[in-house]
């Protein structure tokens, strides 16, 4: 349902401003929301200050420094640190993206972070992903048969292997489906832009003999059809991938079997 | 999610902040001025049936309509309306070619842009061949 301001329990306030660390030159301001389940309080904004000069050049090495030398209570995911594992998704400076992979020098003044948009927040920078990893987990992600299984692997032509480009490669960031209004006001329902991809890169996966029955799992009001085609999916992927498009692609398929 | 966990206290969590917060682009603002102008059609449609009526009704009724959409807040509504219809239609194809498959490169942002552009255009040409032709 369609909530434009937050619950009573989720506004934001303003929070503590932490010393600026001594000696520092190169200074970059970040902005960064907090919560602890444990003082309840609601959510604020805390104002931090990296030492650029004692820093790695990515926001995520922003949020370390803050964690080793500010304040430790500090809470967010992160492990690759190269892009490939998509813990550290965050709104950064209003756009849904990976710590690791947006520099800081990016974003102009200071840097704002906050948790993935309109979800439950687990602790600060820590969204509730369960809703997201369940509706994963309803498209059936992995490769359905009913033909006998060769002796060696499922083969593929190199044409039907370039169909699953820029579909593999999706990490379930979560990034683009937490940038979907449509996902705001009906992620109980809309399966939303990752999920969606997700199943389109199974539709379109020639080796697979189940699409008759993914599209009937599609074929629904909410599941599918709530993409207006508002494309913050596309603008916002850490990735360059394009879940529009892809989303796109099943209801031209939803189409296409009819005929 | 709609529906909000709670932390193992049994504290609710807080929903993260989202549109207020989130930077605007030209493809998000466009399907809500489509939302919008699809809206706002609704009342214009009132007005086209408001006008058929008085036309039907007899000469006062109908001078009255006249007086009244031709007033200068009048024609600001018809405007209102004409551009609202405008942009409508032209999201809408929009929409339709996206449906295709076609333009979901960089140049999205400039279909969005686009429409904007062009409904404005459109509804100013609209009005004047209007006046011309009055």
């Amino acid at each position: 349902m369609v909530e434009l301001t937050l619950p009573k329990n989720s506004t934001v306030k303003i929070g503590k401003t932490w010393p600026k660390p001594a000696g520092g030159t190169k200074l970059t301001e970040f902005k960064v929301y907090r919560w602890n389940p444990d003082d309840g309080k609601n959510p604020q904004i805390d104002t931090y200050f990296v030492d650029r000069d004692d820093c790695g050049p990515m926001v995520l090495d922003g949020l370390i420094y803050i964690k080793n030398k500010i304040d430790p209570s500090l809470t967010f995911r992160r492990s690759c640190r190269e892009g490939i594992c998509g813990s550290c998704a965050m709104n950064i400076g209003g756009l849904n993206t990976l710590a690791c992979t947006k520099g800081m020098d990016e974003v102009k003044g200071a840097v704002k972070i906050y948790p993935l948009p309109h979800m439950p927040v687990v602790k600060d920078l820590i969204p509730d992903l369960t809703n997201f990893y369940a509706q994963h987990r309803s498209i059936e992600p992995w490769l359905k048969t009913v033909s006998p299984t060769p002796q060696t692997e499922w083969r593929q032509s190199h044409e039907d292997r370039t169909k699953l480009d820029g579909l593999y490669e999706c990490i379930l960031c979560a990034s683009c489906s937490t940038s979907c209004p449509s996902y705001w006001w009906n992620g109980d329902r809309y399966l939303g832009p990752a999920v969606l991809l997700q199943a389109y890169r199974w539709l379109i996966d020639s080796r697979d003999e189940a699409t008759g029955e993914r599209l009937d799992n599609l074929e629904d009001p909410f599941r599918l059809y709530r993409c207006h085609t508002i494309m913050n999916c596309a603008n916002t992927c850490p990735k360059g991938l394009n879940p529009a498009k892809a989303i796109a692609e099943i209801k031209k398929m939803m189409i296409e079997r009819r005929l | 999610m709609s529906t909000q966990s709670k932390a193992g206290n049994g504290v609710e969590r807080p929903l993260s902040p989202h549109l207020f917060i989130y930077a605007p682009s030209w493809t998000m603002v466009m399907s809500v001025v489509h939302r919008g102008t699809g809206a706002a059609l609704y009342f214009g449609t009132l007005l086209l049936a408001a006008w058929l009526i008085a036309a039907a009704s007899g000469p006062v009724a109908y001078d009255w309509a006249m007086w009244a959409f031709g007033s200068w807040i009048g024609r600001l509504v018809l405007f209102g309306y004409t551009w609202a219809l405008v942009c409508h239609l032209i999201g809408g194809i929009r929409f339709l070619i996206w449906d295709m498959i076609i333009g979901f490169g960089e140049e999205r942002r400039l279909l969005a842009l686009g429409t904007w552009v062009l409904s404005g255009v459109f509804t100013i040409l609209i009005w004047v061949v209007g006046y011309m032709v009055k």
